[in-house]
């Protein structure tokens, strides 16, 4: 096949410039002349999703696939809501019907390998799909060696994680329900960085709620293994003010790493945390492991020896593996953080860039977004936000752009934080899902 | 022959381009920008709240005077105080475009009282149609959507204009003084006709 046609069409674009080509560097002028344009997207959570709707949205002549193991998906942020009874498994549930009404083929299958050299794809089941751009959103994998004697086991049968929303947030949340009044709750938030920054104590704030309406007698208790966390200063004066923290009647109690925090071991049997200094039995045990990026992406060699993955920022192609992009929790895209906002933006400059590469154009600049909603109490909304650009080759915040809630407790805007945070989770599922 | 033409000149180029990069950043467009605010506000800004306004249909110029205001904090908000500060004016325009462009999207189903409705269109027609066409749908009226938009938005909207952390002009404070006189519960009839979505 011929590509002539497409090569002085690039080259006019370069002379047409006059000599100072402004942008030529961004341009990819030997694309294969708009013959073949299939995407392979690994990965049916919010990174995978977006970026299937949105390479359709700005290029329909692109033959996208979305590979997925899971027929349903379960979204991660917002099943905190589910351990307080506030909200149902149902509602926190999305399938791919809304991506086949773009024209996107969805495959539910496992990746079981990627040959990057030969550009393709393989599956459990024995598929094989070949792609000119595959687009890599596996999310995250658990490092079950953090804790010794965890491991997945013990976490679908007794001692689950439910960092990923699905059998083991309904198991949570039953064991909670059955737990006597009185008994302790333990949640051993993961080093940095892992998936969902402030969920660990999002997650402490709605079990103390429902705790505190049902058994007012029991205790939260954070294990971390961290020495401060994300929206540090808002969750701990949200307990101050929902949950008595600091007192001797506080539901929630928290122990920073060096203060014998960090959990290096689990006894299953005796339901039992050990750290450094002191034992800790619990009633419910909620082991949140570190983390790596997901398996398909340790399998194909996308990762560093941080165990995620290293991409170009303005296109989110590994910089390890040509063709392939990695988006989401499993990219290396600091200094935005692992969180579903992040990366449903991350997919649309990663779809923008794969549109812009697939027809020779100009690789768009990007821009980024993060906001991320955490519920404290009823009334008690709070929320971190940033804008992002791309600069000198990396991703830099906007200076000036983003932040916190302000710490001073506004009843009105607290309240309305709630609701927007309920708002943004209808609108960005039905972003990527709808 | 040709191909080893093309990459010389793509070598010099890019040279020249990462000595230019360090000093000029490029502006995003204007589907790149409006992208970001999908996440909260919907595909092309069409939101189906409760609480988070469409932004799809809305006023040039009025997206612009509202992120202008969030920036520099004359309007109260949570969140878009903080958003704003992340983009320029030109970056603010390039949004209006993008918004502009997109079809005015009302949620329907959202809960209102249908007495409460009616007597809200009635409302609308003495006193807020002049300045807010259509129902408060028509963008050549450089204000926000009305009609249709969520809900809570709109109760948001008028505990903001009744308490004064939102200003507004000199008209529509006449207007709004004599309304609210006239029918103390004039706020909530409004609410309920907008929350209905249809004319």
């Amino acid at each position: 096949m011929s590509n002539n046609k497409h090569d002085r069409r690039n080259f006019l674009k370069i002379v047409g410039a006059g000599g100072i080509a402004t942008t030529v560097a961004l341009y990819t002028p030997f694309a294969i002349g708009g013959a073949s344009k299939k995407v392979i997207i690994i990965g049916g959570g919010m990174g995978g999703a977006t970026a299937a709707k949105y390479i359709k949205m700005m290029d329909s002549s692109v033959d996208v696939t979305l590979i997925e193991t899971n027929r349903d998906y379960f979204t991660c942020f917002t099943s905190n809501e589910v351990l307080s009874g506030h909200r149902k498994m149902s509602q926190i549930k999305f399938g791919y019907a809304g991506l086949e009404k773009h024209g996107i083929k969805v495959v539910i299958d496992t990746v079981s390998a990627i040959d990057a050299k030969g550009k393709t794809v393989k599956t459990k089941t024995g598929k094989s799909f070949a792609y000119d751009r595959c687009v890599v959103s596996p999310g995250v994998d658990f490092k079950y060696d953090s804790v010794e004697g965890y491991n997945s086991e013990v976490a679908y049968s007794k001692i689950p994680h439910a960092w990923k929303a699905g059998p083991q947030t309904v198991m949570l949340r039953q064991q909670l329900v059955s737990m006597k009044d009185g008994g302790t709750v333990i949640i051993a938030p993961p080093v940095n960085p892992f998936r969902c920054p402030p969920g660990p104590y999002e997650r402490a704030s709605q079990i103390a709620y429902y705790l505190k309406k049902n058994k007012p007698k029991s205790k939260v208790l954070i294990l971390d293994a961290k020495q401060r966390f994300s929206k540090f200063g808002l969750f701990t004066n949200g307990w101050k003010k929902h949950y008595g923290y600091g007192t001797e009647n506080s539901i929630i109690e928290w122990v920073a790493s060096d203060q014998g925090g960090l959990v290096e071991r689990v006894d299953v049997k005796n339901m039992t945390l050990h750290g450094e200094f002191d034992k800790h039995k619990g009633d419910v045990i909620n082991i949140i492991p570190a983390q790596t990026a997901g398996g398909i992406a340790l399998a194909t060699g996308l990762t560093d020896s941080s165990g995620w993955c290293p991409v170009q920022g303005n296109t989110f192609e590994s910089t390890i593996h040509k063709n392939i992009h990695v988006i989401g929790d499993a990219a290396i895209a600091s200094p935005m953080p692992k969180s579903g906002y992040a990366a449903n933006s991350e997919a649309k400059v990663c779809a923008a860039a794969i549109v812009a590469l697939l027809s020779g154009d100009k690789i768009p600049e990007p821009s980024y977004v993060n906001t991320c909603y955490s519920v404290i109490a009823p009334g008690d909304g709070v929320s971190v936000a940033m804008v992002y650009k791309y600069q000198n080759g990396k991703i830099v915040k906007v200076k000036g752009s983003g932040g916190l809630t302000p710490i001073e407790f506004n009843p009105k805007l607290r309240e309305r934080e709630v609701e927007y945070g309920y708002t943004w989770f209808n609108n960005i599922t039905n972003d990527a899902f709808g | 022959m040709k191909r080893k033409v093309i990459l010389k000149y793509v070598v010099i180029a890019g040279a020249l381009i990462l000595i230019g990069q360090q000093t000029t950043l490029a502006t995003p467009t204007a589907k790149m920008l409006a992208y970001t605010c999908a996440g909260c506000h919907g595909t092309n800004g069409a939101s189906n709240g409760p609480a988070i306004p469409s932004l799809a249909g809305l006023s040039k110029p009025y997206l612009v005077e509202s992120m202008e205001s969030y920036k520099d904090g004359s309007r109260v908000s949570t969140i878009m105080d903080r958003i704003a500060k992340g983009y320029s004016k030109k970056e603010f325009e390039l949004m209006g475009d993008f918004f502009a462009k997109q079809k005015v999207h009302k949620i329907s189903k959202q809960k209102f009282n249908k007495a409460s409705a009616k007597a809200g269109k009635k409302l609308h027609n003495k006193y807020c149609k002049k300045c807010h066409e259509s129902g408060g749908t028509n963008p050549e009226d450089d204000a926000g959507q009305l009609l249709g938009n969520a809900r809570l938005y709109l109760e948001y909207t008028f505990e903001d204009l009744t308490d004064k952390s939102r200003s507004m002009d000199k008209k529509m404070t006449k207007k709004m003084k004599k309304m609210l006189k006239k029918d103390p519960k004039a706020s909530v009839k409004l609410i309920d006709y907008y929350s209905k979505g249809e004319k």
